[in-house]
């Protein structure tokens, strides 16, 4: 019987099998690593940067990484928890997030993780892009506002839906989510409420329209909880996804 | 004689007089005032400097989302706005009407915040002038004073008004801004627990608010010629009314009287406001002019508020209110009462008939019901009116066929005071505001004035009864005769020539 490979997780033993991820060790192993981007069920993406760790002195991405055998990864120290803050700051001010007037408040990835990370304040000046909200779809509405380009929704459309009706155009700071329609408009494309796509947002730009804040607060899904207990939103039924 | 005091002929000539700034919610207002030679006032205004633009950044935002947006608007009244924006909501998605626990828990959630909002007013920020007098000690006429020489009022004050944000708290989640309406309903209604909670503490808090009412109508009426005159003027009232004519703070109808009682318009259906209201603007103030559309701009703006709704109401539902009731319109004969500070006697009415509301309320097996939503055909107009603690309360939302809003236009109590605080201030600057020197108990008494309305102005930001206050005072060469000036601490600086 072949040695079970480990890799040292700040200080616990995790055992990992050929081709996981950093990422994939870790959650299996119950070991919180803050993330965006990802999510188990999709290809990784390592767009967002949040899941930052140091492994043997680098900094990599924990959901692209390949785990090695006896590798140390600092996950938690000071170090990279502050860069982890740097780069959420860095989403808050990119887009228009307004967390005391979004409805996925208390139950949005981005907010939640910014709470795990220590984040108190938006530190950089906020671009205040404007952006704007296409409720065109009889059921669905994006708004672009809030937006984090992490392409899960692209991924659930073209991997699973089989729809490709998302995509990222443009590139660095002009990257943005555009819709596969004749007018670029939701409510032209196939998207359906039942879609992959629609339900794997971490944050509140694609949201079911005419409801929102059905939960009570102190009910919702990261108010009794933190993210590194209660884990992704998409994983949790969309009763909890709504603040 | 207040209107000849709105315009001079030659203003450039005058004395002016600028009282700035005076605190509003998130922004700032201020007083001024022009003199003749002889320092006899030629102009009074009051500015609203601030601008916020609600009506604006939520244009091209999902209608859904109004309640909890627009109730940003302010921290002392957010429920007020949080519920006027359900109302309005609850038009759009075709929910005539509201499942009878849904209305029972926004009544609750309104009468809490009546509660609280009028304790605040009235302990926190009033009751220093009206116990110790306008030209007490600056240092002593604060909350602190009236703690240390009636500590008993005070308490009662602090609890009363942790009732009502305790409240605010089960109902909605926070003390401020938290989540209860949305659009067809409410998220959750109350548990026995909570009810049982609620219930330990109602019978004292009902009792203070009779006591609250006991001692500002001794107060009133031990100097009763001298109150009733205090910046008074004869106006117009307009307020929500019950559909029997009881005092109304959450649904009914609106209901117009003139100076001497008599009826201007009654029972209109709030969705046709605009048919009876309009808005006139002037270049000097943020803040717009709302008047009673048959009477024109000149004479058509009027009061809202406790003093309008008091005088406008044939009965109130709730009897220990109603006796006092009474007993208030018993001072104005068979007209109605016009004195600015009978405002904070008619505020502590309302209190206890929100304290009666609540109790009642506990006790209403619906309150803990199960149906709390309801939901019809889409439509583009919504259209929300309530009784805010401050006065009448407009909200109307236009929406596209995608559901986000086109066109906002709100009303706010404050604005619709802002031609009859106006007219007090002017009352007010021409009685005491003689000779050249400005004194703090003049500042104080525009204060005075100004807080009877309960503005935003005075509510959110006047920390502590302490407003932080300029006056300069230039002769006609506008050379400095004069400047005061107050500091948010309290503390009075004086620069002159």
């Amino acid at each position: 019987m072949p040695e079970q490979q480990t890799f040292k997780l700040d200080s616990k033993t995790i055992p990992f099998r050929d081709g996981d991820t950093i990422m994939d060790a870790a959650l299996r192993a119950g070991e919180y690593i803050p993330h965006l981007c990802h999510n188990p069920e999709f290809t990784p993406h390592g767009s967002c940067r949040v899941c930052v760790v140091s492994a043997n002195g680098r900094h990599v991405s924990a959901c692209t990484q390949q785990a090695m055998n006896d590798m140390e990864v600092d996950n938690r120290s000071d170090a990279i928890m502050d860069k982890r803050r740097n780069l959420l700051q860095m989403l808050f001010v990119e887009g228009n997030h307004v967390c005391p007037g979004c409805e996925k408040s208390g139950a949005c990835q981005l907010q939640a993780v910014a709470y795990y990370t220590n984040m108190l304040s938006p530190h950089y000046t906020h671009f205040f892009p404007k952006r704007s909200v296409d409720a065109s779809h009889a059921d669905i509405a994006i708004d672009f506002n809030r937006c984090i380009l992490c392409e899960l929704c692209v991924r659930a459309s073209r991997d699973v839906d089989r729809k490709n009706i998302f995509s990222i155009s443009g590139r660095g700071i002009k990257a943005r989510l555009v819709i596969n329609s004749d007018t670029g408009k939701l409510g032209d494309s196939d998207l359906t409420a039942t879609d992959k796509a629609v339900h794997v947002c971490p944050v509140g730009a694609i949201l079911p329209k005419h409801r929102g804040y059905d939960k009570p607060i102190g009910e919702r899904l990261y108010d009794r909880q933190p993210v590194s207990q209660v884990g992704d939103v998409a994983a949790h039924d969309e009763d909890d996804n709504h603040g | 004689m207040s209107n000849s005091l709105e315009t001079a002929n030659q203003p450039e000539k005058l004395k002016r007089t600028v009282i700035e700034p005076l605190t509003r919610v998130e922004g700032h207002g201020k007083v001024t005032l022009l003199q003749d030679e002889d320092n006899n006032i030629r102009q009074a205004r009051l500015h609203i400097v601030e601008f916020r633009g609600f009506e604006k950044f939520i244009q091209g935002r999902p209608y859904w989302e109004l309640p909890v947006l627009v109730q940003r608007l302010c921290g002392i009244c957010p429920v007020s706005h949080h519920l006027a924006a359900a109302k309005a909501t609850d038009m759009l998605v075709g929910a005539a009407q509201l499942t009878p626990t849904a209305e029972k828990v926004r009544r609750l959630l309104h009468y809490g915040q009546v509660l609280q909002s009028h304790a605040l007013h009235f302990f926190h920020l009033c009751s220093p002038d009206l116990l110790f007098g306008f030209d007490d000690e600056v240092r002593h006429r604060n909350i602190v004073g009236v703690m240390e020489d009636y500590p008993e009022i005070a308490k009662q004050g602090v609890l009363l008004r942790k009732y009502g944000q305790e409240i605010i708290e089960i109902i909605s989640g926070k003390r401020i801004h938290g989540v209860s309406a949305v659009p067809g309903g409410v998220v959750k209604s109350l548990n026995n627990e909570e009810i049982q909670y609620l219930l330990g503490d109602i019978d004292q808090i009902t009792e203070w608010a009779v006591g609250a009412v006991t001692i500002m109508k001794r107060i009133f009426m031990e100097q009763l010629d001298y109150h009733q005159e205090f910046a008074h003027i004869d106006s117009n009232m307009l307020s929500m009314i019950g559909n029997d004519g009881s005092l109304e703070l959450y649904h009914g109808n609106l209901r117009a009287n003139d100076m001497n009682g008599k009826s201007i318009f009654d029972r209109v259906d709030y969705t046709d406001y605009q048919d009876y209201i309009r808005e006139g603007v002037k270049n000097w103030s943020y803040m717009k002019f709302p008047f009673i559309d048959s009477i024109g701009a000149e004479h058509g703006w009027y009061r809202v508020g406790p003093l309008a709704r008091m005088n406008n109401c044939d009965f109130i539902s709730t009897p220990l209110a109603e006796k006092e009731r009474q007993e208030f319109r018993n001072i104005g004969g068979n007209k109605p009462v016009q004195s600015a500070l009978a405002y904070h006697w008619a505020r502590l009415i309302e209190l206890l008939h929100c304290a009666e509301a609540i109790n009642g309320l506990l006790h209403d097996p619906d309150i803990s019901g199960d149906d709390l939503m309801n939901k019809g055909e889409l439509q583009r107009v919504g259209i929300g009116v309530l009784e805010a603690p401050r006065g009448t309360l407009f909200h109307h939302y236009e929406i596209d066929d995608d559901g986000l809003v086109e066109r906002a236009n709100l009303i706010v109590s404050t604005t619709n005071n802002n031609q009859a605080m106006n007219e007090s201030i002017r009352q007010v600057a021409s009685k005491y505001l003689s000779g050249n020197e400005l004194t703090e108990p003049l500042l104080n008494q525009i204060e005075v004035a100004i807080r009877a309305y309960d503005p935003c102005l005075s509510c959110a930001t006047h920390a502590m009864g302490k407003m932080p206050l300029e006056i300069s005072l230039v002769d006609s060469n506008n050379a400095l005769i004069d400047r005061i000036e107050k500091g948010s601490t309290g503390q009075i600086k004086r620069s002159n020539n």
